[in-house]
């Protein structure tokens, strides 16, 4: 992401987004040497190749993805997770942390049980399976949910987490986001309600540039004026 | 007493010096207005506005096809659902699926798996609503119209927008989109959609008859409006995110981000005086 500059344009569907001599990357597509833009979304170019970064969409597992999940279902041996995409999402009773006897899954978890979890694997029909097998997995307990869109996710966590760390070091809370946009956070009440809004406000300003300055500048804003009343 | 059945029924709708009954030339649109993402529950939404015309179109997904035994492995339905309410026409329209509104959801869905990628999301349908809110012939265009937008503002790729525009021909003259008296007591209509970037057709229907030449003629108005259609599409579509694009100009850092936009209200939060 540039630090500066002018705004990185809109392009619709159908929009030349390149000709001969790039690559199409995601959200384009080729057609007679030229390349398209598929998707709403914003033209990037990187290497040679050219992207569009859709402003809409709904999420599409990937393997390895780090999700939040929420139970809706169960049979003997697995749970049926709803992951927020198109598609429904089994996590079987050996891919969870515990020894599940057979017909014993309700005892674990239970519907409407709220589970962070890894995408284990998506085939080419899209049939996806779910793993707890990685050590952060658990089952969420505390905390609320919020769901920002997929589309949004990269830039509620930042480059290599920044801007998540940040909000996570400001308001002392505890937040998971998952790449299916939703997000766990847990602290105490005030601070929860504070990284809320500042996840609201990534959110709504997604393609501003220099947003963790202004997220942080939100945070300290509404901290100092939760201290205020008790310095006067 | 007058014998009512002879008394002469034609309407003059072209004067001599070629102005339609609305005033319009042969090639004149009606006027057209797009508006992108009015619908806060679907994943992309559009309401047009096309001379007399109001039709509201919301998209959903791609999400899990159902009955399931619709679904495809390989890839995704294009399902549509067009309908008109029932104080949408002069008389009231019964409402519920008629004859006509089945073939015209059928032509429209069509129209639109011609353009989405529906093998990125095999065994998902993608659900188009089309409300005709009040009708003056041409809905669906309208529709064909507002839904592209709405497909787009969802976020499904695509090849590109669908544009749609009719032709007719009025008292032997071919004429580009033809207002509800024209329709009624017109000669033809022939409502065709297009794939503006390679010109391909993906849905053409005709009511009434036109020789060779008039029809040659009804697809040389209809393409050419379409593109002038695609403009005002392409447009509302950028007039949707530039709200966000504006905010951004008017607070880029350091300016801080207004208080009353917040959500949840600042109220909720009891912050004290200072407040945001």
């Amino acid at each position: 992401m540039q630090s500066s500059g002018s705004l990185r344009p809109i392009v619709i569907p159908g929009e030349a987004v390149g000709g001969p001599g790039l690559k199409p990357g995601s959200g384009t597509f080729s057609d007679n040497g030229q390349i398209f833009a598929a998707q709403l979304g914003v033209r990037t170019e990187r290497d040679g190749l050219v992207s569009v970064i859709p402003l809409a969409g709904r999420y599409i597992p990937q393997p390895g993805d780090a999700i939040v999940g929420e139970i809706v279902d169960f049979g003997p041996s697995h749970w049926l997770v709803d992951i927020n995409s198109p598609y429904p999402a089994p996590l079987h009773a050996t891919e969870s942390p515990w020894r599940v006897e057979f017909g014993d899954t309700a005892r674990y978890m239970k519907v409407g049980d709220a589970i962070l979890c890894h995408v284990l694997s998506v085939d080419e029909i899209k049939r996806v399976q779910l793993t707890m097998a990685d050590r952060e997995a658990r089952r969420l307990q505390g905390g609320m949910l919020m769901e920002v869109s997929p589309t949004k996710v990269p830039r509620v966590i930042g480059k290599q987490g920044s801007m998540v760390s940040m909000i996570k070091d400001m308001t002392r809370c505890e937040i998971y986001v998952g790449q299916n946009g939703r997000i766990w956070l847990d602290g105490e009440d005030r601070n929860a309600a504070v990284a809320a809004m500042a996840i609201r406000l990534i959110e709504e300003r997604a393609q501003a540039h220099g947003l963790t300055e202004a997220v942080r500048e939100l945070i300290e804003r509404v901290q100092r004026g939760q201290a205020g009343p008790r310095a006067t | 007493m007058e014998d009512i059945e002879h008394i002469e029924k034609h309407v003059k709708l072209i004067d001599d010096s070629g102005r339609r009954l609305d005033g319009r030339k042969f090639d004149e649109l009606r006027p057209i207005r797009i508006e992108a993402g009015v619908l806060r529950r679907a994943d992309g939404s559009a309401y047009i506005e096309w001379g007399g015309n109001k039709v509201l179109a919301a998209v959903y997904g791609p999400r899990e096809a159902h009955p399931r035994h619709l679904q495809d492995p390989a890839r995704a339905l294009v399902q549509c659902r067009y309908n008109m309410a029932p104080f949408s026409v002069s008389d009231r329209k019964r409402p519920g699926p008629d004859r006509r509104s089945v073939e015209i959801s059928k032509v429209i869905s069509e129209a639109f798996s011609a353009v989405v990628f529906k093998e990125q999301f095999p065994r998902t349908s993608v659900d188009i609503f089309i409300e005709v809110l009040q009708a003056e012939a041409g809905t669906r265009c309208a529709g064909l119209t507002a839904a592209s937008v709405a497909l787009a503002d969802a976020g499904v790729p695509m090849r590109d927008l669908v544009t749609s525009c009719a032709s007719g021909k009025i008292e032997g003259i071919v004429c580009l989109d033809l207002n509800k008296d024209e329709d009624n007591f017109g000669d033809a209509d022939c409502p065709m959609a297009i794939v503006p970037r390679t010109g391909e057709i993906v849905l053409l229907q005709m009511d009434g008859h036109l020789t060779y030449e008039e029809f040659q003629k009804a697809m040389d108005l209809s393409i050419a409006a379409a593109h002038r259609i695609y403009d005002l599409q392409r447009d509302a579509l950028r007039r949707r995110y530039s709200v966000t694009l504006e905010d951004i100009l008017k607070e880029s850092p350091p300016a801080a981000p207004s208080g009353e936009r917040m959500e949840p209200a600042p109220s909720d939060f009891d912050l004290g005086p200072e407040g945001i």
